[in-house]
């Protein structure tokens, strides 16, 4: 595990999770990977800083018993994680060591030093080539597959490799483990060997693509509020900011579950253990509608709980990342889902802080903003060599201090993405789930995907979703007004305008999550739900009294609830759909 | 075979500094002052051969000639099944007056976290008998809940009832900060309540010096730990956790660290996680439920510390006016047991209870602003008053079941059984007949 570079050093300093070492010999690299030798034990540590002869390292592990004087070995490489087949359905933790490993080495606990291999080193794969010898190959192309679960895992040609490489061999179809040679090219006269394992480092984007490229896809989470009001491009980044108990985690287990990307990273990121917990008990049990296998096998969970060390979490994101990234370059469509985006922030901080960084608002590091920005960037669609379309998409929670959107994590991380998806505490008091405020939250995606959206579900509907939004804001409006004067104060037509808008939130914005069918409602259903809603919305009915109004409303929210918890192929679906269109005509005589 | 130091350079608060080599990062050391009192110290920061450590007994009145032994190991806590019926100082010395643990086996405190995957999801029921929990948030093994509070409520009683009452085979109390009365008040209940066998106490008064009181916590967590994995099932309870945190401002401070947020240090977050992520279901084995206390400073719940705390817990409880509330409290863990481990009705009998109070309140207030009563609103203030005086009253004492059939003798007093909003098929077997 650890290949040695000559330099060698010794530690003269211990604060925290920071340790100073002195440079007896040697170069040192910045972020350069290097072990302190702490009896037995290697601590894996990275270099954050280089001042003269001696350089500030942050350790991924307790420090305690570390002694000025101790030894610590560089490595001369960055943190990387290894890339392969294998990495699907694992459990990792911040620095891509298997949990399950360490589970059957270490007994309950996370004994510190212990580094495990992120894939098995013998198992063997199918080995596919996709090129023959004298092709000519550039970093990141694909040079063969192997089947992952559902997938074709394409091998990948070196992703650091300059220039273009010839074949000058390749194996033939067979079973390889990750460690054999597969193929060897040859570069400006030197040969490369090239095994199914390859290393990248985390802080660094894998750009061995074409170009990247403008989103105007959807990525289905299959929650209407989102879907609809605030849709996510494939490629697009998105953030969740809310206080605690406003239903970030529940959300963020639906869009684990619901999104149909190809393959979904799971960051928990300086969260509950518990919640990881549930949701490495509860995927491979539950089945995967788009390919019919477990949920699992199209996850990647990286864990890196609230009591695991600090310094990993900060590293832990850069990971996920990557692996996104590494999947992206064989055409897929990965979603990551960083949760939360404040401890990783957090533990920027806490780092900055023992460097005795000057800081910022808040005492987060000055660089705060551009270190978010840098990560949120290495989302987006991309063309690869061969014209074949890979996305990242990006969603972030963010837990702001207080529930109070102005701290300096929120703003920076809403200056970068293109959909902001507000979780607020009135909601969730209300029961009203997913607690998306609909009048705070916003998407760019949906003018940037406007085209496709209106091809794919109704020529208007971009058009139809705008008036709905404005509808929702003059709703609160005359809600707003009618606390203070009540409902004697307002007119019929703003009444109106009210119970609208009540209907849309009560049987379209708020979801079930814990019900079997209105937990998840693909984009046909949508379409078909929301030009149905929209029909009473677009009717301008002329009600003799309010009392007429709120009857036609009540009757009309409880068809529109009772069709959310039935199936679309259900006789009742098409039964109530009837009957609504009944009743909106039944206030036929009532339109004007 | 430890070199002693005589020498202390600096004294900054609590913290020394003194020149030493070979001193380890989290190291122990004792110090013998001038008048001969022993306090210990444990190392906090090494900058080449200028050691920096806090000392426990806080450093007043400490000469800058005191001796300084390191002891060549991080801070342990002894553990034996002898603790039980022991009350120790938040450094672990016994402090009722019986002797030390004797062949104890030392244990590191603050050790490393447990493995994801060999925790196992939460599955069984607490039984407090005390029916806003038991019916309305019920507390889970393994889970970690803090009772927000604003100072002055009976947070502690509601703690020692807890522990009375609910079935645990180890009891750990620590004590942060306690004063001195609200300490006897627990050793008493404790007594009486005859649970004192299967006790361990860690106390820190609010008169002991400060950094004693990061060490509670982790003196009971590590010795809940050892508990746990041994197959007991151990509830711990700590109070305050806000004046831990307020401790650990205080040495951010005398560190010169820059503090985040109302003078916290930045790593508060972390601090508080990797204390209350120690609630555990062992794989295997037993488990550790935390119950906290956490006072907000002036009944603000973004205050720092609640706040926090609220990311971390799965869940709180919030007492205010000598009740637990309805409404802001939250068991986020209560769905995998309510109607799998706990009766059928329970969800049903939860959710019914819970929103025709909400109701009441509603026609309490409309009343209050001068609205005329209607029959409606008659039914409604009956129920609010028995439901105050049966379930929220902190000193009703009933287990689950018979909270539930109150729960349904309650509706059926004040409403017929088409208001109060259950399935027909719960209803039938539960709606008691006139």
């Amino acid at each position: 595990m650890i290949d040695s570079s000559s330099t060698t050093g010794h530690v003269v300093g211990i604060n925290g999770n920071m340790v100073t070492v002195q440079i007896d010999e040697g170069s040192v690299v910045q972020n350069e990977v290097a072990f302190v030798l702490v009896g037995e034990m290697n601590l894996k540590s990275e270099v954050i800083k280089v001042l003269g002869q001696q350089c500030y390292m942050q350790v991924f592990e307790d420090t305690t018993g570390i002694t000025v004087g101790m030894k610590v070995n560089f490595t001369g490489e960055m943190l990387a994680v290894g890339v392969a087949p294998g990495i699907l359905g694992e459990i990792y933790d911040g620095l891509q060591n298997p949990l399950e490993l360490l589970d059957n080495k270490d007994g309950f606990f996370l004994q510190r030093g212990q580094y495990q291999e992120p894939v098995n080193h013998e198992k063997t794969w199918e080995f596919t080539p996709l090129v023959k010898e004298g092709d000519k190959i550039r970093a990141g192309q694909w040079l063969g597959e192997v089947p992952e679960h559902h997938l074709s895992h394409k091998i990948l040609a070196p992703l650091g490799m300059l220039g273009v490489a010839k074949v000058k061999k390749i194996s033939s179809k067979g079973e390889y483990t990750v460690k054999d040679v597969i193929a060897e090219l040859e570069l400006e006269g030197k040969i490369i060997k090239v095994t199914m394992l390859q290393e990248w480092p985390v802080k660094k984007a894998i750009k061995a693509y074409k170009e990247r490229i403008f989103p105007e896809e959807l990525l289905t989470t299959k929650q209407r509020l989102i879907d609809t009001m605030f849709p996510v491009s494939r490629g697009g980044t998105a953030c969740i900011p809310g206080p605690f108990g406003a239903g970030k985690t529940v959300l963020q287990h639906l869009l684990s579950k619901f999104s149909n990307a190809d393959v979904v990273i799971v960051v928990a990121c300086g969260e509950r253990a518990g919640e990881v917990v549930e949701l490495i008990n509860e995927f491979p049990e539950m089945e995967d509608p788009q390919t019919g296998g477990s949920l699992m096998d199209r996850t990647i969970i990286i864990c890196n709980t609230s009591s695991m060390p600090v310094a990993a979490r900060e590293a832990s994101v850069y990971t996920g990342i990557t692996l996104a990234e590494y999947y992206r370059q064989m055409g897929l469509d990965v979603l990551v889902l960083a949760d939360s985006t404040s401890r990783w922030a957090q533990a920027m901080r806490e780092m900055s802080g023992r460097l005795e960084e000057i800081p910022g608002e808040e005492a987060f590091p000055a660089y705060l903003e551009s270190r978010i920005a840098g990560l949120y960037e290495r989302a987006g669609l991309v063309k690869l060599h061969n014209n074949e379309k890979g996305a990242v998409t990006l969603i972030g929670t963010v837990s702001p201090a207080g529930g109070n959107f102005e701290e300096p994590v929120t703003q920076a991380t809403l200056k970068v993405v293109g959909a902001f998806l507000g979780l607020s505490r009135k909601r969730s008091d209300e029961r009203k789930y997913p607690a998306i405020d609909p009048l705070d939250s916003y998407s760019l995606y949906i003018d940037q995907m406007a085209d496709s959206l209106n091809e794919q579900m109704d020529p208007d509907w971009t058009k139809m979703v705008k008036k709905t939004k404005e509808l929702l804001s003059t709703g609160a409006e005359v809600g707003k007004m009618m606390t203070v004067v009540g409902e004697e104060g307002v007119n019929v037509d703003d009444l109106t305008k009210y119970l609208k808008s009540e209907l849309v939130d009560f049987t379209y914005l708020q979801q079930n999550a814990f019900d079997d069918v209105d937990c998840a409602a693909d984009l046909s259903r949508q379409a078909k739900d929301f030009k149905l809603l929209y029909k009473v919305l677009s009717t301008p009915f002329d009600f003799d009294d309010k009392k007429e109004a709120r009857k036609f409303f009540t009757d009309l929210q409880d068809k529109f609830y009772q069709k959310n918890y039935v199936e679309t192929d259900n006789d009742k679906y098409s039964e109530l759909t009837g009957e609504i269109e009944e009743i909106i005509v039944s206030g036929g005589g009532k339109i004007v | 075979m430890f070199k002693e130091y005589t020498r202390i350079k600096n004294i900054i608060g609590d913290i020394i500094e003194l020149e030493a080599d070979g001193v380890s990062y989290r190291e122990l050391a004792s110090i013998t002052n001038t008048n001969g009192e022993v306090s210990l110290a444990q190392v906090i920061r090494i900058e080449g051969s200028k050691v920096s450590l806090q000392v426990f007994s806080g450093a007043k009145g400490l000469s800058n000639i005191a001796k300084v032994r390191f002891l060549g190991h991080p801070m342990r806590v002894g553990y034996s099944e002898n603790l039980l019926g022991r009350i120790f100082t938040g450094s672990g010395v016994p402090m009722d007056g019986k002797p030390e643990i004797e062949n104890a086996e030392d244990i590191n405190i603050g050790g490393p976290s447990v493995n994801p995957v060999k925790r196992v999801v939460p599955h069984n029921f607490i039984e407090t008998r005390i029916p806003m929990i038991d019916i309305f948030n019920p507390l889970v093994e393994s889970q970690k809940l803090p009772i927000f509070s604003t100072p002055g409520e009976p947070y502690n009683e509601l703690l020692s009832r807890i522990a009375l009452q609910a079935d645990a085979d180890v009891v750990i109390l620590g004590g942060i900060g306690l004063k001195f009365d609200e300490f006897i008040g627990f050793r008493r209940k404790f007594e009486e309540g005859g649970i004192m066998d299967r006790t361990v106490m860690f106390i820190h008064t609010a008169a002991d010096p400060v950094v004693e009181r990061l060490l509670v916590p982790d003196m009971a967590l590590a010795v809940a730990e050892k508990f746990g994995i041994e197959g007991k099932r151990v509830l711990v309870l700590l109070s305050d956790l806000t004046a831990f945190a307020d401790a650990l401002k205080e040495i951010s401070v005398a560190m010169e660290q820059v503090p985040s947020n109302l003078g916290y240090p930045g790593s508060l977050y972390s601090d508080l996680a990797s204390r209350y992520e120690k609630a555990v279901d062992f794989d295997g084995a037993g488990s550790i439920t935390i119950l906290a206390v956490t006072t907000m400073p002036g009944g603000d719940v973004t205050h720092p510390v609640p706040d926090n705390t609220g990311y971390i817990t799965e869940g709180q409880y919030y007492l205010n006016n000598g009740v637990i509330n309805p409404f802001g409290s939250l068991s986020r863990l209560k769905q995998l047991v309510i109607g799998k481990v706990t009766r059928k009705d329970h969800g049903a009998v939860m959710n019914s209870m819970i929103r025709l109070y909400a109701k009441a309140l509603e026609s309490k207030k409309k009343i209050s602003m001068g609205f005329e009563k209607t029959e409606e609103d008659e039914k409604f203030l009956k129920y609010a008053d028995l439901f105050q005086e049966r379930f929220m009253d902190l000193s009703v004492d009933v287990s689950l079941n018979d909270a539930l059939d109150m729960g349904w003798k309650t509706m059926a007093e004040c409403f017929s059984a088409k208001e109060v909003g259950i399935k027909k098929e719960i209803l039938d077997k539960h709606w008691p007949e006139k």
